[in-house]
């Protein structure tokens, strides 16, 4: 007989998964479609259940001291129209779904589901961002690219929620996101990408890539921003076949019903080709 | 098991049911509110739209329990506006609607669209309508419909 | 006085606005039971045994031991079985319902059934020939002969799913302890009827079929419900309790009848001024497991191969393939997509190889009243093309774009299909196998009801044939009463297919209500039954396909504009302008939304829906992974309507329903080849596609 719990508190999420094994509800646009079983009957779910999206605790977006703190229930939607929210963020936030799902679906939600096809965690990988868990043992902050390890699956303990995700209040001089889906609104990525960069007297300062939906996890390399780091705008452009090969190691798309891997492997590429060429 | 309580259209329930049934369900089982339809049980089609303190989402994925304390509106809720019959008669007058089975949740879905922004441009307007497909009526006429209302429907969003 | 083209509101408006249409799901009734079926997971083999678990009481299993007569369903060709009977041949095909009153307790069931399967090797490609059409126009061969140059070309067509956003779904119960009743999503009531007389032996007086609310269809619901009808109706029997039985949208996607995928192999004879003497076509459809109405789609296919063309010597064969695949049948068009995708590309690649301006190029054959058919009939009736091309060019501004979009570099494309459709059932379907009837009857208060089988299903038709009485009769829109079919009420007048319901139905209910008008009793009871006669200038030869395949045609411009990324080879649908001849529309708004729809679902055939199978499995299976347009994916789109009066057709009106939507593949492929400068022949032109092409130096 599975439970059914709706905490009135952070407080008492956090004493409920001190005590039990849970399964966390969000939104439920993901984890209802997961679960459901014939229409009428109740969704598949072997624990219990804890459901926070009611929880007003866990829903903000305020900048304080050069960072941005996004409550995990905080509606997708709601980051969509905020001006607190980085911008990057709110490009990727506004495409996902359609107004429906935006009113429902959270960023923390996104971020337990951590598919590979998630196009905020594109966004999140690229800005940095950390995930604030909690527990009744207090909170622990975890780079999202180690809190997120594999396809939907997350470093998460059984007595963990996802409380906020810390973003620097990082200004770009320039951020674009592209996603490739099936069609214009309400379409899974085939491949994405998210691009930013900022400059000082035509010099990289900051050079970042990140690839949705080729990997297992969002695909970033660090080593090679950091390669590009210092060099002027035309020696990375020159620079672009070796850019773009190291792309290529770190993306493995694969075939499956919406798309294959060669058209995500070239487009991939192409529009970072495009993104890196565009730079001024 | 809990009692889940929240406002629908307009009344307050207290429903004892699963409270990870979705809200479609209790909806159409339950409180026998058919006008909400199940086009394909995972939030693409929208025909299962209901309003939630007034933006639409879809009731397919949507548990009973994050219904609690919260208002819903569904379709037959919402019949009984005015902002209703301006929609209802825009659509009658531009042809939005041919098998209908679509219709309730466009009409939601506008509702919610007009509710944050009450003079859209048609791009607008096609945003606010992207999570509801239709397979009969090409979108336009139902794009212009909700334009119509928009202008008929001064003042009331 | 009385407009035929004025729209009216539509009868049914205030009930689909408000929720309160009642849809086969939406129908409870005391009692009820659900059921679910339990089906093939191997694409090929036999049943060698299955075992069962014991049943909770209440419960049941309902099987091919419980059809009381016989075991298939019947429709054209009846080789759909009701039940598997020993053997699989897809899939997803049926093997037994479970009924019962909690359907978590049936999924449980279902869970515990296994079926031991003796794997046979399952044939995906087209060798198995089930269904072989030939016919000839003029001397093919002396045309290929004397021709100085012959261009072949082969073209491909996926799946189309109908994706109409109700479900399939049906409703059973006994009235009077012996009679059926079923109530479910459909077009054709007496074809679910006739289905189910047949597989339970009853007589007609106690097999009853009522259409409620239908939430779209396109050709999806004209055969496949009779499956369901005939599986319930057994079940009903057996168990004499209500049941219900509702697709939700995956087993709907992997189970229910789609669009043939075809293959199509031209070949044009050309002589020294480049005109095409001969056309030699080869089509071959898949039609899955079963035969059903794949003939008659075959058919349909092969007499489209000339389009809006005139080419006087043909070579056309046909050949419908039996594969380990869900059976594919009846959408919206019904063969003539396929076709007129392959024709359209054909002529404007014939063009580019001979160095000559297609759009000069095709017409100069473009067919012209008087002409002969493909079928060696006659276009009798004045065709204004001419006209329309020239009005579809000056709206989408063609001629300047087409230049424009040539060069190389530009990565918009623009695009131009035409076509026609012939209306009705093809040959002497409507004489022979249908035998239309339809009653007008008026009451003591001079209300007059419209009695007929047609479906609304969304494209109006209720409103249409209702404005057709009461303008025949000049009486005010409400007094005329159309109430949705009911076969112990109202006649056969025929499946809603084929773009025959204004055009043959309507005709006739116009003659009953003309009938009326003159022999009118006031505050008197009349009844007026109309049968459809075939006009005698209709002569058709079945076997040899020769003759005129259809009474009348329907013809229509589409010219599509796309934008395709070079970066991610996506293509952006930037205008879409159509102009058709319908003979005369019935309510012009409701013409043009039907042509919205129908080009809609036509060019997203041609970019967009993706469909295919892997080992017999379809591998899109929601409506999350079979991407249909949505909102956003729609440009600005144009729709004229051109007059031209078909004097058979009631106030003029030729078929509408299907002719918008057998023009939209060739026009979006046409600009996307416009755009990237390189051959298509092959549909859906994705991403993906369109990135191998262009890849292809």
């Amino acid at each position: 007989m599975v439970r059914h719990i709706i905490p009135s508190s952070l407080n008492e999420a956090l004493k409920y998964l001190s005590e039990g094994t849970f399964r966390i509800m969000a939104g439920g646009t993901d984890l209802m479609i997961q679960r459901r079983s014939s229409a009428g009957t109740p969704p598949r779910f072997e624990q219990d259940i804890l459901y926070l999206a009611n929880l007003s605790e866990l829903k903000y977006i305020v900048k304080s001291n050069g960072y941005i703190h996004i409550g995990s229930m905080t509606k997708l939607a709601d980051i969509q129209k905020s001006e607190e929210a980085p911008l990057l963020l709110r490009k990727v936030v506004s495409e996902i779904g359609g107004p429906a799902i935006r009113h429902v679906s959270t960023i923390g939600g996104n971020i337990g589901n951590a598919s590979p096809a998630g196009d905020g965690l594109v966004a999140l990988y690229l800005l940095d961002a950390k995930i604030v868990v909690e527990s009744v043992e207090g909170e622990r902050l975890i780079p999202i690219e180690e809190f997120i390890v594999g396809v939907r699956k997350i470093v998460l303990r059984p007595n963990e929620l996802i409380k906020e995700i810390v973003v620097p209040d990082t200004k770009f001089d320039y951020v674009k996101w592209v996603k490739v889906g099936g069609r214009k609104a309400d379409s899974i990525s085939k491949v994405s990408f998210a691009g930013a960069y900022s400059l000082k007297d035509g010099v990289i300062e900051d050079l970042r890539l990140a690839f949705g939906s080729v990997s297992a996890t969002v695909a970033r390399s660090r080593a090679l921003e950091a390669s590009c780091k210092n060099h002027k705008i035309a020696e990375i452009k020159r620079d672009l076949p070796r850019i773009l090969e190291e792309c290529g190691k770190i993306i493995s798309p694969i075939d499956d019903q919406r798309s294959n891997k060669a058209y995500r492997r070239k487009v991939a590429i192409n529009i970072a080709e495009h993104f890196l060429k565009h730079i001024e | 098991m809990n009692k889940i309580t929240f406002t629908l259209n307009g009344q307050r329930v207290v429903v004892d049911l699963d409270p990870s049934l979705r809200l479609l369900d209790v909806l159409r089982d339950h409180f026998r509110l058919t006008g909400s339809k199940e086009g394909c049980g995972e939030g693409e089609c929208g025909a299962c739209s209901v309003l939630l303190d007034g933006k639409v989402v879809n009731s397919c994925c949507f548990p009973l329990a994050n219904a609690d304390g919260k208002s819903i509106i569904t379709i037959e809720g919402f019949t009984k506006t005015k902002r209703y019959e301006i929609l209802k008669d825009a659509f009658h007058i531009e042809g939005g609607s041919q098998c209908g089975i679509c219709t309730p949740g466009m009409i939601m879905a506008a509702e919610s669209l007009l509710s944050e922004n009450p003079h859209p441009s048609e791009e607008e307007i096609r945003i606010g309508l992207s999570g509801n497909l239709c397979r009969c009526t090409g979108y336009n006429m139902i794009v212009k419909a909700v334009a119509l209302a928009s202008k008929k429907g001064e003042g009331l969003w | 006085m009385f407009d035929p083209a004025k729209s009216t509101p539509k009868v049914d408006h205030e009930e689909k606005c408000s929720g309160q249409s009642a849809y086969v799901s939406d129908i409870v009734l005391d009692d009820m039971l659900f059921a679910k079926t339990i089906r093939s997971t191997v694409a090929k083999a036999k049943i060698l045994g299955i075992s069962l678990p014991a049943l909770p009481e209440g419960y049941y299993f309902v099987d091919r031991k419980d059809v009381l007569k016989e075991n298939y369903v019947k429709m054209i060709f009846p080789d759909w079985p009701v039940f598997a009977d020993g053997r699989v041949s897809y899939i997803g095909e049926p093997i037994m319902l479970v009924v019962g009153p909690d359907k978590i307790v049936i999924d449980r069931l279902i869970g515990q059934v296994k079926i031991d399967y003796e794997l046979e090797i399952p044939v995906f490609d087209y060798v198995q020939s089930a269904v072989h059409k030939v016919f000839h126009k003029g001397d093919f061969a002396a045309a290929q002969a004397r021709a100085t140059r012959i261009i072949k070309e082969t073209f491909e067509t996926g799946y189309q799913e109908q994706a109409y956003i109700e479900p399939q779904g049906m409703i059973a119960y006994l009235e009077e302890s012996d009679k059926i009743t079923l109530v479910g999503s459909m077009q054709c009531p007496y074809y679910i009827k006739n289905a189910v007389v047949c597989t339970l032996g009853y007589d007609e007086h106690h097999v009853r079929v009522i259409q409620p609310s239908v939430g779209g269809a396109f050709g999806g619901k004209e055969e496949f419900p009779s499956t369901i009808a005939c599986q319930l109706a057994t079940a009903v029997v057996k168990i004499k309790k209500p049941i219900k039985m509702i697709f939700e949208r995956e087993e709907d996607m992997l189970v229910t009848t789609k669009r043939h995928p075809s293959t199509i192999v031209l070949e044009a004879a050309l002589d020294k001024d480049d005109h095409v003497i001969g056309i030699k076509a080869d089509i071959g459809l898949d039609g899955g497991a079963y035969i059903g109405l794949s003939g008659v789609v075959l058919s349909r296919s092969m007499i489209a191969v000339t389009n809006a063309y005139t080419i006087p010597n043909l070579a056309v064969s046909g050949d419908v393939y039996i594969t380990n695949t869900v059976p594919t049948g009846a959408f919206r068009g019904f063969g003539s997509p396929q076709m007129i995708f392959a024709i359209e590309m054909f002529m404007n690649h014939i063009a580019k190889d001979l160095g000559v301006d297609p759009f000069a190029f095709r017409l100069a054959h473009l067919a012209k009243q008087g002409d002969s058919t493909s079928t060696s009939g006659v276009f009798r009736d004045p065709i204004i093309m001419r006209d329309m091309i020239k009005k579809a060019t000056e709206i989408s501004d063609y001629h300047h774009k087409i230049a424009a979009y040539s060069k190389p570099g530009v990565t918009r494309g623009i695009g131009m299909s035409w076509f026609l459709h012939g209306c009705g059932f093809t040959g002497s379907g409507e004489s022979t196998h249908i035998k239309a009837q339809v009653k007008l009857v008026k009451d003591e208060w001079d209300h007059v009801f419209v009695y007929i089988a047609a479906v609304d299903m969304g494209q109006g038709a209720k409103t249409a044939l209702k404005r057709i009485v009461a303008m025949t009769l000049e009486v005010d829109n409400d007094r005329v009463s159309f109430e949705n079919p009911d076969t112990d009420f109202v006649p056969d007048s025929g499946p809603t297919v084929a773009s025959r319901t204004i055009m043959i139905v309507g005709g006739l209910l116009a003659r009953a209500a003309k009938k009326m008008k003159e022999t009118w009793m006031p505050a008197k009871r009349m009844e007026i039954i109309e049968h459809y006669r075939q006009p005698d200038y209709i002569k058709w030869d079945e076997d040899e396909m020769n003759g005129d395949a259809y009474p009348a045609y329907s013809w229509g411009v589409n010219v599509v504009e796309v934008e395709v990324s070079p970066v991610t080879y996506e293509v952006q649908l930037k205008g879409i302008w159509s102009v058709y001849d319908v003979g005369k529309a019935i309510d012009e708004r409701m013409v043009i939304g039907q042509a919205d729809g129908g080009v809609a679902q036509g060019v997203a055939y041609g970019y967009l829906e993706v469909m295919r199978h892997e080992q017999g499995k379809l591998r899109q299976k929601n409506l999350t992974d079979y991407v249909i347009p949505t909102a956003m994916d729609i440009p600005p789109t144009e729709t004229i309507i051109c007059e031209n009066p078909f004097p058979y057709g009631p106030y003029g009106a030729k078929g509408v329903g299907e002719l918008t939507l057998v023009g939209g593949a060739p026009a979006v492929a046409l600009a996307i080849e416009n755009a990237i400068g390189r051959k298509i022949n092959k549909i859906p032109a994705t991403p993906e596609h369109i990135m191998e092409i262009l890849n292809h130096e």
